[in-house]
């Protein structure tokens, strides 16, 4: 621990606040593209009709969709934590009754201590497949969930290991940046699928009316038909590419930030062999955490959909990955492990 | 009057470079503080923690009697050397708690020596809460020794350092291993001879 990782810690705080408020910002202008783009395509389409016929003239697509947007970001950020706890399942652990549990407890009190924190709340995620990840909004109100699996598989190094990389993510403020992030793309995927059904069912009944005012006065206009049909275009596909795009971006942001948690928790424990263990336990059971959804898939340690583009990096993976390579994690761990020796003098320079 | 527009600036900006450093200075001691109260609200914990251990296996141990008897020694120790704590009492609290450190892991190792003995469900327990009580301990330190050491570096570099006399900042002192004893490597006696 050195002052510089002092600084590193205070600009990755800052960091993370900047981000969460552009993300919320970025949000809310994609929902009123979303909005004022229909407006713009149906007012150019209204524009040359006679005097009685309907022109769009106030934009309330747009108005709405930004109050929507705003809406969804606001109650999104309020909620986030408890809606990724509540979509895993979790349960909250106050009273533990067995030795087990009260192991647990022990071990994010231990390491609330060692990295300087507020005792986060617990979380126990009913699946036998071992992962774990914290949720919350400050340091002051979080949360860290670990998986039954994780509990029964590891030792009690191992599980402080983990226990350190989660509040490694509490303490640099990930988990604000990634829970803001997970319950906007659950709002987008939600969102998506009721507009989907809502504009399909909506174009069917709404062509009688577009074809017949619209149609004839196309070959006229021919510039201006073509600028709408650009518009039109452009304004489905970002409706089509809503979700993945917001995929995109959970991916882009969780995959530098698990090799920083994993070096702060082994500066919290001093023990980084004891992560490297913990990761290649995960890493053998191969099963994918089936109680973690894709929605908040980036905030756990480990990739819990099993995907096969997290083992490489570069590519396709640095666009598709939510984690970094389990190999290139534990090497990393493990050359961590192998200065902390030879600083000691308990390793023959080699 | 471009010169002195040019002075005001930098005025300006030494200011609030200034008011940064200090403000910095003065979160870094607050820090240190309450990191230096954190280790003492755990030794707390521990002193508290001892009556009830000793307890629970004071019938099964009955012929462990010198270990045991060690810890509680140890233990009243330091709870003695703890309340007349000040800043000069340190080492002295330090050492204390160090020989108490000691005397419960011999009293651990003398307890795996026992299997029936761990087997009670109690005594389990109360091995992991000692366990997480000694961690706890050691976590606290290493938090106390981590945040002194930015406190003393930040008010030893420069330039931050020309504002460590405005924010009567002054270098605090690592949490060491006082005993020689403790710094050695343990000798663990495995041969499973009942002692003497």
């Amino acid at each position: 621990m050195t002052d510089e990782t002092g600084l590193n810690l205070f600009q990755q705080q800052e960091a993370n606040r900047r981000r969460t408020i552009w993300l919320v910002i970025g949000f809310v202008l994609f929902f009123a593209w979303l909005g004022f783009g229909g407006d713009l395509i149906y007012w150019l389409s209204t524009r040359d009709g006679t005097p009685n016929t309907y022109h769009h003239t106030i934009p309330w697509f747009g108005l709405l969709m930004t109050a929507i947007g705003a809406g969804i970001a606001r109650y999104g950020f309020a909620t986030g934590p408890n809606k990724v706890l509540w979509s895993t399942g979790a349960r909250e652990l106050t009273e533990p009754a067995t030795d087990q549990e009260r192991q647990l407890v022990n071990v994010v009190e231990e390491m609330a201590i060692a990295a300087g924190l507020p005792r986060p709340r617990i979380w126990v995620v009913p699946d036998a497949d071992p992962n774990a990840f914290a949720t919350g909004l400050d340091q002051a109100k979080s949360h860290v969930a670990v998986t039954q699996g994780l509990i029964d598989l590891c030792s009690r190094d191992e599980l402080q290991a983990v226990i350190a990389h989660e509040l490694g993510h509490v303490k640099n403020l990930d988990v604000r940046l990634m829970t803001t992030l997970a319950a906007l793309v659950g709002a987008v995927a939600l969102m998506h699928d009721g507009m989907g059904r809502l504009m399909t069912s909506g174009f069917r009944s709404g062509r009688g009316i577009a074809g017949g005012g619209g149609g004839s006065r196309g070959g006229k206009k021919g510039g201006l038909g073509q600028l709408v049909i650009v518009l039109l275009v452009l304004w489905v596909i970002t409706w089509i590419l809503a979700p993945i795009i917001s995929q995109f971006l959970a991916m882009a942001v969780s995959r530098k930030r698990e090799y920083l948690a994993d070096a702060m928790g082994a500066q919290f424990t001093r023990n980084p062999m004891a992560l490297a263990t913990a990761l290649q336990k995960i890493e053998a059971a191969e099963s994918p955490t089936s109680t973690i959804k894709r929605g908040a898939a980036h905030l756990c340690i480990a990739d819990p959909l099993g995907r096969r583009v997290n083992l490489h990096e570069g590519g396709l993976s640095n666009l598709l990955a939510t984690h970094p390579p389990m190999a290139a994690r534990i090497a990393r761990l493990k050359g961590m492990a192998y200065q902390r020796l030879k600083a000691e003098g308990q390793f023959p320079a080699a | 009057m471009g010169g002195s527009l040019i002075l005001l600036i930098i005025l300006v900006v030494v200011v609030l470079y200034g008011v940064g450093a200090y403000n910095g200075l003065i979160n870094l001691k607050n820090q240190t503080l309450n990191a230096f109260k954190q280790i003492d609200v755990q030794l707390k914990r521990r002193h508290d923690l001892i009556p009830n251990l000793v307890n629970a296996v004071k019938g099964a141990m009955d012929f462990e009697r010198q270990t045991l008897e060690a810890v509680i020694q140890a233990r009243n120790q330091a709870v003695a050397a703890g309340a007349n704590a000040g800043p000069a009492a340190m080492k002295q609290v330090g050492a204390a708690e160090n020989q108490l450190s000691a005397a419960l892991s011999r009293f651990n190792v003398v307890v795996e020596q026992y299997p029936q003995l761990k087997a009670t469900a109690n005594v389990a327990q109360l091995q992991e809460e000692l366990t997480s009580t000694e961690n706890r301990i050691g976590f606290s330190r290493q938090a106390y020794n981590d945040t002194a050491t930015q406190y003393n570096t930040k008010q030893q570099q420069f330039p931050t350092n020309l504002f460590a006399g405005l924010a009567k900042a002054s270098l605090a002192e690592l949490w060491e291993i006082t005993d020689e004893a403790e710094r050695a490597v343990p000798q663990v006696d495995l041969s499973m001879k009942p002692k003497a």
